[in-house]
């Protein structure tokens, strides 16, 4: 359980004001230039020293990826960019909108930092087009930190100059993926590109370019305020910090909570959205890390802890740690059919598996749901999402692979049940 | 040098080289469909993934660079299930509608699909259906067949340097298509076709007319323009089924024209299949005896200095050779090869050759074009160059009428004033040529098929003195042709003799009645009533405006009939073979000029076309060395003379129809009505999108 002390987001919920004033109540633009001045190699180490791993889904380690830009010594001068991924579109996430719009702030501030940290020249900051209100929080804070000279000519009076753009995309799932975010970001068609090149050496336009999600940037300056020994002594080794959990779905009290990594899916459950609905022994199954993640049915979620490794133990994800929990009145088949659904329709449709995979996933499962499939198509469904994953240009076609593999992995005995119940019917329809 | 293992074997390549291009290398085959030597990588279809250790996935071959001690597998069997996995996926939305697509036999994903794919389907679901796209008259579209691939939008965007193609919608919904449904604007279009590793695009004219597996395959030479692009010609029975380009680095890489490619069809229209004779006004079949009779009979008791010879822009090697012997023999000095009355010095080599080569374009990095449309005179010239500008660091510039030629080209002028204040180092053009490492011009036969011809010419070689166009290995003075027959016709003399006239006097003395007969050797873009009263006699293909105005036609065989050299503008002796026969009575142009030689008296000395060829080889040794070009030596040429201010006018207009085979061809005239029909549109501002 997370103590007060150690929560980073004091104002999830919007209980304060989001302007600067509010925000420096809270301590954000505290020595900012000190912070800066701590250098750049001393921030990525402290960084690297947090275990900060990507708040955006595939937790990779922050600092790693910051070192993998051009070092102060050896650039060409030429402008590196960072980019922050603000395209929330991942359905039951709905934790980097509540920065946005009650704690723009802190984002703009740790925008300063690793803009400063990777050496970058501009910053770009993605936003999902559906996000109408939150843009306009974000830009308002831009508007109110550039005045205040916190960003711009000579940041915080620190010498560094750093001007922040926000960027609204237009709403494709598929923009969330940090190269189809790049291309998109140059006005092109949101295809993601292949890899390598990574952004890190051609990015946008071409240049250095890191991505981050909007919550990694945004605990980074209580992280160097506070030290990466405290941020690594919460939750659990590797696995460290703490994170913000979207709780959607049959619970009695859906919210958005920041909690230690490695919380038991239960007690989160329990604790901050007021149990399932019904009681826990009504729980069918959770979703732990948003809809890409395979689900997993109750036995494992009564003692899973919710955090990249322990996660990945029982082949699923934190993914962005959107938990979505269903009861037992819930058709599982139906629901993961649209699911598959929405993967279909969000492809790019660039790459073979993904474009005719993601097509014949949701065709397959549409039956399923309504029984009229072969008991034999079930294995074939597997196999067509193994064909899928793994070997698309990005992480789409796992994203649509995996929720239809959770399903048959701890489900296969209802699709089979539904299967052989629809032929019976029929039978009996036709005497 | 990078040092890794594919399939056990070790191999060192250059850095950047792919994982793919390294399997090439070992003989490995990997299959691949959007991977195109010439195109960008986009890595999208999925299919040449392999298995590298250190690596929780497959990768795509195509778009991975090797790197220091990888492992590859391509026949893993990881990476057999992800092609296998591949493979169906594509065929999942593809109607598989074989036996009525016009790719069959000779389709990629036919072949893949037979190599690396499941022997049946597993997909029950319905299948997609796209709208065909209207593209124009040159390719057919079937956009269900579509694959995704990129390869038609890569092309259209980086070859042909037209952005009309795209990605339009996407996931299952991905159209491949026009952004704006009209004919693809640009001479290259026809390699869409070539590109496409399915049956979505394929040839208009040649649908549904033949199989692969049933045509004939010569390998030859096009000669509608003076670039030689290689091809292939497929036959079935006596009928020229579809031309397709064949690989000549040095040339044409692996593309061709629209006009090479889709012309085809005018070789079997307005043929000239028998001899006629004018009698009463009126042209009378008759038999090649009393062709030549009629021919004997007019030319007896007229001295040679009252007969005149012209050969035209298709007249290959081995008869204007023949043309200019039986000249000799008739003691006539009046020849001239030149049928656009073009008037430059053909004394030295250098002056009228391409002497960079087509290839040594990709040394270039300043180019001078004086009044030429290299997009419309020689497509594939023109792609060189703007291949060499995707490169970066190319600068362009044009004296003459400013252009489009998919690349900016900076206009500095229209006429000769420009070109004397480049020649005097006063334009600051003259500065960019001489600081550049490879500096060229180009000098069209808009600058020089003029009255001052050899005056600009003489221009052109003084600024190349001045620059320093010509230095250690390289030689940056160029002249473009547009037709095939004409640096044969220059390196053999075919050119007035001592007290000879050119073009023009022998037109003018027609028309002052000094010239009795006239000999016209496949020159049919001279207007029929500038022969006065002369005699004409005229030999060729078509029945084209030379024939309109002649007293005797003898029928010849087009380029696909027969065996002959041609010399592209670069001075390369190419074959053409002779894929079919010619039809009726024709014959080739040289035997009819060594049959006629033998019937009015004066035999010419060689009766099989090896010992003309070696006769070609004596004139001048450039004959002997096929496919090669011979470097010219940098001498004096052109001639002093007044410079005529007019600006310099493009010598093709209509980039479909230039001579007698595009002419007769209805796929041409198509293309040439529709390029028309465009070009309205474009005038009155209405795009379609206008509602």
């Amino acid at each position: 359980m997370l103590h007060d002390r150690d929560r980073i987001f004091t104002n999830l919920y919007g209980f304060h004001g989001s302007d600067l004033a509010s925000a420096r109540i809270r301590g954000d633009w505290d020595g900012t230039a000190s912070l800066l001045a701590m250098g750049r190699d001393r921030i990525i180490e402290e960084v690297k020293d947090s275990g900060l791993r990507g708040r955006g889904g595939a937790g990779f380690s922050t600092g790693l990826k910051w070192s993998f830009m051009p070092k102060a010594d050896k650039t060409d001068g030429g402008p590196v960019y960072l980019v922050v991924n603000a395209d929330e579109g991942e359905p039951g996430t709905c934790k980097d909108r509540d920065i946005l719009r009650n704690d723009p702030h802190k984002l703009i501030e740790g925008c300063l930092v690793a803009s400063f940290a990777i050496g970058a020249t501009d910053c770009y900051i993605y936003i999902r087009g559906e996000f109408y209100n939150e843009g306009s929080a974000v830009q308002r804070a831009i508007d109110e930190a550039t005045d205040a000279g916190l960003i711009g000519k000579n940041a915080c009076g620190s010498g560094y100059d750093l001007n922040i753009y926000l960027h609204r995309g237009a709403g494709a799932y598929i923009c969330g993926e940090e190269t189809a975010l790049i291309e998109s970001l140059e006005g092109k068609k949101g295809q993601p590109r292949n890899k390598p090149p990574f952004p890190a050496q051609a990015g946008l336009y071409a240049r250095p370019t890191t991505v981050n999600n909007v919550e990694t940037i945004a605990v980074v300056p209580t992280i160097l305020r506070r030290g990466g020994r405290w941020f690594s002594e919460l939750g659990r080794p590797k696995n460290s910090g703490t994170k913000v959990f979207c709780i959607s779905g049959h619970v009695n009290a859906p919210c958005n909570v920041e909690e230690e990594m490695g919380i038991p899916l239960r007690t989160l459950i329990e604790k901050h959205a007021g149990g399932v609905r019904g009681g826990w022994n009504n729980l069918l199954a959770v979703i732990p890390g948003g809809s890409s993640t395979p689900l997993l049915p109750r036995d494992i979620c009564n003692d899973v802890l919710m955090d990249f490794d322990s996660l990945r133990e029982v082949k699923s994800g934190l993914g962005t740690a959107a938990v979505i929990v269903m009861d037992t009145s819930t058709d599982l088949v139906r629901a993961i059919a649209r699911l598959s659904k929405f993967y279909w329709h969000e492809s790019c449709g660039q790459c073979t598996p993904c474009r005719e995979g993601t097509g014949w996933l949701m065709r397959v499962m549409a039956r399923l749901a309504g029984g009229q499939a072969r008991v034999e198509e079930i294995d074939m469904l597997l196999e067509v999402t193994g064909q899928i994953e793994g070997h698309t240009i990005c992480a789409h076609g796992d994203a649509a692979a995996w929720p239809v593999q959770g399903l048959i992995r701890h489900f296969r005995p209802e699709l089979e049940r539904r299967c052989l119940d629809h032929k019976a019917a029929m039978r009996m329809a036709a005497e | 040098m990078p040092k890794l293992t594919i399939d056990g074997i070790e191999i060192e390549v250059d850095p950047g080289t792919s994982i793919l291009q390294a399997c090439e290398m070992l003989g490995i085959e990997i299959p691949r469909f959007c991977y195109h030597d010439r195109l960008s990588v986009p890595a999208n279809c999925r299919m040449c993934l392999v298995e590298m250790e250190r690596s929780p996935k497959p990768v795509a071959s195509c778009a991975m660079p090797c790197g220091e001690g990888m492992v590859v597998r391509t026949q893993s069997e990881k990476a057999l299930k992800a092609r296998h996995a591949t493979m169906e996926f594509l065929l999942l939305n593809h109607p598989l509608d074989c036996p009525i697509c016009d790719q069959g036999g000779e389709c990629d994903l036919q072949d893949q699909a037979m190599a690396y794919g499941f022997d049946r389907g597993r997909y029950r679901e319905t299948k997609r259906a796209v709208k065909d796209k209207d593209v124009g008259p040159l390719i057919k579209t079937i956009m269900t067949r579509c694959i995704h691939c990129t390869r038609c939008i890569r092309f259209s965007d980086e070859i042909a340097g037209v952005s009309v193609l795209g990605g339009i919608g996407r996931g299952e919904h991905t159209e491949v298509g026009p952004y704006i449904e009209q004919a693809i604007q640009s001479e290259l279009s026809g390699n869409l076709i070539d590109v496409c590793p399915v049956g979505a695009l394929t040839s208009k004219p040649y649908a549904f007319t033949a199989r692969p597996w049933e045509l004939r395959k010569t390998e030859s030479v096009d000669v509608l323009d003076a670039v030689g692009s290689n091809i292939r010609v497929d036959t079935r029975g006596a009928e020229v089924m579809r031309i397709l380009p064949r690989l000549n680095e040095d040339v044409n890489e692996e593309w061709i024209s629209d006009k090479t490619r889709f012309s085809y069809d005018g070789l079997r229209r307005r043929r000239l299949d028998r001899c006629y004779v004018r009698r009463d006004g009126k042209l009378v079949p008759v038999s090649w005896d009393e062709a030549f009779a009629a021919v004997a009979d007019r030319l007896t008791g007229v001295s040679g200095d009252r007969i005149a010879a012209l050969a035209g822009d298709l007249a290959d090697a081995e008869s204007q050779l023949a043309l200019k012997d039986l000249m000799t023999a008739l003691a006539s000095p009046h020849l001239d090869c030149r049928q656009d009355g073009a008037r430059f010095d053909a004394s030295a080599r250098a002056g009228y050759l391409f002497n960079t080569t087509i290839a040594g374009i990709e040394q270039a990095d300043a180019v001078l074009l004086i009044g030429t449309n290299p997009r419309f005179e020689a497509a594939l010239v023109n792609a060189r160059l703007r291949k060499r500008w995707l490169r970066g660091g190319l600068t362009v510039a044009a004296i003459g009428p400013a252009l489009d030629l998919t690349y900016p080209v900076a206009h500095l002028g229209a006429g000769t004033q420009t070109l004397q204040d480049v020649a005097d180092g006063k334009h600051s053009f003259a500065e960019t040529l001489r600081a550049a490492r490879g500096p060229m011009l180009i000098l069209g036969m808009g600058a020089l098929a003029r009255s001052d011809g050899a005056a600009v010419q003489a221009l052109a070689r003084r600024i190349a003195d001045s620059v320093g166009l010509v230095r250690d290995g390289w030689n940056g003075f160029n002249v473009l042709h547009t037709a095939a027959g004409r640096v044969a016709g220059l390196e053999l003399g075919l050119l007035p003799g001592a007290g000879g006239r050119d073009r023009d006097a022998i037109l003018d003395g027609c028309a002052a009645g000094h010239l009795d007969v006239v000999y016209l050797l496949g020159a049919d873009e001279i207007p029929g009533d500038r022969f006065g009263d002369a005699f004409v006699i005229y030999q060729g293909s078509h029945g084209d405006r030379g024939a309109h105005r002649a007293d005797v036609i003898f029928p010849a065989a087009a380029y696909t009939e027969k065996h002959a050299l041609y010399l592209n503008t670069e001075g390369r002796p190419q074959l053409t073979r002779p894929a079919t026969f010619p039809p009726g009575e024709a014959r080739d142009d040289w035997k009819i000029l060594r049959a006629l030689s033998e019937r009015l008296g004066k035999p010419l000395a060689y009766n099989t076309q090896g010992e003309l060829r070696r006769r070609l080889a004596a004139v001048n040794p450039a004959f002997g060395r096929i496919d090669q070009v011979t470097p010219a030596r940098w001498q004096a040429f052109g001639a002093a003379g007044a410079l005529d201010p007019a600006p310099f006018a493009l010598p093709i207009q209509t980039f479909h129809q230039t001579d007698p085979i595009t002419r007769a061809s209805d796929t041409m005239a198509a293309c040439a009505d529709e390029l028309f029909r465009s070009a309205e549109t474009i005038a009155t501002g209405r795009t379609g999108t206008d509602g």
